[in-house]
């Protein structure tokens, strides 16, 4: 059941206990105490919304920050990630195979702030060697959800 | 002038469901739930290879009876699905649609007064189809207290010397109605025994909601007698495509070719090849829509208990036939007044058959949101008419 509830609210978070209890066919307890198991295991770690902010009058920046560091002895990259990810700013700190170490993300107000902090912040921190930002231009699909077009019905009203 | 025309055509009265439509495609703001095709869109994969083989200029005929390469992946298909083995050079041919499939199995076994049994409510082609043959169509209708399945006494009743073929709709639409491994035993026997041969439209079969569908062509001796039809329009939302399929003992494969060959020349050779991928790569989209409308079904099935709506539990499909008769209208009347005052389209259970009286089809391939508002005003109305009572 775990697997279906996550494919689920992984979709739409919003559902309730009582209508995911119908549509898989479950008792509302047990769906309601798998849900607090996996809150409880980290499984679960948040019930976030989606938002187009292009679509809002508020100005937002999103960068995509490669980042090649040096690690270190006995902590390998997570002291490092951890010195980025604790900043509030930074989206998702994520350790890459291939080319660089650190896919970092970032928000900000304005392409100013963002690169501000990649150069105050950022690159100055010890065992960072070198980064490389990308701003983000525009967003077709973000969580699996296509935000360029709605989805329209273009079906026969009626079919046999 | 003469008449021009054919007496069996124009005796043939026009699909129920036309009606309806033209109703219902007047209103704009009228929400339906009376589609029989999915809402998903064909998995990109599947649409990726048809635009790639136009890219490459793979216009052409293909063979009468389907690209090769299609008509093995059918082949293993129906090997890995049902465990039965048929031959991709003699035995497949790949139509337009189950519909064609339909059509031309019909003609290739009928000859003129011989005995169709087509049990009802069922799609709306088999009847038409059986009188352009040259079949006597016999009704064998289904009861509800059966859950829509066909017993072997029904099939036993509607059998006479002139019987020559049963046709096996299921999972059946409109009715959602399965038939189980020892419902199909049961009439098997009856099918040897009197000699005759089942035409089994299986288009469904990837949509359903106990156990894996079993194909009567798997039963022991049924293979040689069986015409098994099946296609890409439900599994794989591919209904634009126009792409079915059937499998037969070559001995009446080679007449059903005849007939494509004549009329048709070969299926549509970019939805073959799209088909090619679906059957290779998209075992994964079908148990996504499975599990989507599987969903659906346990919701609607949930809201007409709320309503006390009666409604025997469908297992195939995408579609669930309540019951309206507490309500002392016809199936049309219902659906007449439910468009007006609601501006929710269903389809009325007497297109598919008088023995749909009584019953509406209600289609769930919509999204939930849909069904949601489109259930609210069904409960609504309901509501109304009960205490109009």
């Amino acid at each position: 059941m775990r697997e279906q509830v996550l494919a689920i609210i992984e979709k739409n978070s919003r559902i309730n206990i009582k209508e995911l209890a119908v549509i898989l066919g479950a008792e509302e307890i047990d769906i309601a105490n798998e849900l607090k198991a996996m809150e409880e295991e980290g499984i679960i770690c948040g019930y976030h919304t989606m938002i187009d902010w292009e679509k809002t009058s508020i100005e937002k920046v999103t960068a995509l920050i490669e980042v090649r560091i040096t690690p270190q002895r006995g902590q390998g990259y997570d002291k490092i990630a951890e010195r980025i990810y604790k900043y509030p700013e930074v989206n998702s700190v994520y350790l890459i195979s291939g080319g660089y170490d650190l896919l970092v993300t970032l928000e900000g107000k304005s392409l100013k702030s963002v690169s501000n902090f990649v150069s105050d912040k950022l690159s100055t921190l010890e065992g960072v060697l070198s980064t490389a930002t990308h701003f983000i231009l525009k967003k077709y699909k973000d969580h699996g959800t296509i935000l360029t077009k709605k989805y329209e019905d273009t079906r026969e009203k009626v079919t046999p | 002038m003469r008449n021009p025309l054919s007496d069996t055509i124009v005796g043939i009265k026009p699909s129920g469901i036309r009606k309806f439509f033209d109703i219902v495609s007047e209103m704009d703001d009228a929400i339906s739930l009376g589609v029989g095709e999915p809402d998903f869109d064909t998995p990109w994969h599947i649409r990726d290879e048809g635009i790639y083989s136009l890219e490459k200029g793979r216009t052409f005929y293909t063979s009468n009876a389907g690209l090769k390469e299609l008509k093995e992946e059918i082949v293993k298909y129906i090997q890995r699905t049902q465990e039965i083995t048929y031959d991709a050079g003699h035995e497949v041919i790949v139509t337009v649609g189950g519909s064609e499939a339909i059509d031309i199995a019909l003609r290739a076994m009928i000859n003129p007064g011989e005995e169709v049994l087509i049990p009802q409510p069922s799609y709306v082609s088999y009847e038409p189809c059986a009188i352009l043959a040259g079949a006597v169509p016999v009704i064998i209708e289904l009861k509800e207290e059966n859950e829509f399945r066909l017993t072997a006494k029904e099939l036993l009743n509607a059998i006479t010397d002139k019987t020559k073929v049963l046709i096996l709709p299921f999972p059946n639409n409109p009715t959602g109605a399965i038939m189980e491994r020892e419902d199909l035993e049961k009439i098997a026997e009856i099918i040897r025994e009197k000699d005759i041969f089942v035409i089994s439209d299986e288009i469904y079969a990837e949509l359903t909601y106990k156990n894996k569908h079993v194909s009567i062509a798997s039963l022991p001796g049924m293979q040689e007698r069986c015409v098994l039809i099946n296609g890409f329009s439900k599994a794989y939302a591919m209904t634009g495509w126009r792409l079915g399929y059937a499998c037969a003992p070559r001995k009446i494969m080679e007449q059903m070719l005849k007939i494509h060959q004549f009329a048709i020349m070969c299926a549509p050779t970019t939805s073959q090849y799209a088909a090619v991928e679906a059957l290779k790569n998209g075992d994964d989209d079908v148990a996504m829509m499975r599990e989507s409308y599987n969903q659906r079904r346990r919701f609607l099935m949930h809201e007409f208990k709320e309503m006390g709506l009666a409604c025997f539990e469908p297992y195939g499909a995408f579609y669930v036939f309540p019951c309206i008769r507490e309500f002392g209208m016809t199936s049309e009347e219902f659906a007449n007044r439910l468009l007006k005052e609601e501006k929710v389209a269903v389809v009325p259970g007497t297109a598919f058959g008088d023995c749909g009286e009584g019953f509406l089809r209600i289609s769930y391939a919509y999204s939930l949101e849909n069904l949601k508002v489109a259930l609210d005003k069904i409960k609504a109305f309901i509501a109304r008419l009960r205490e109009e009572k």
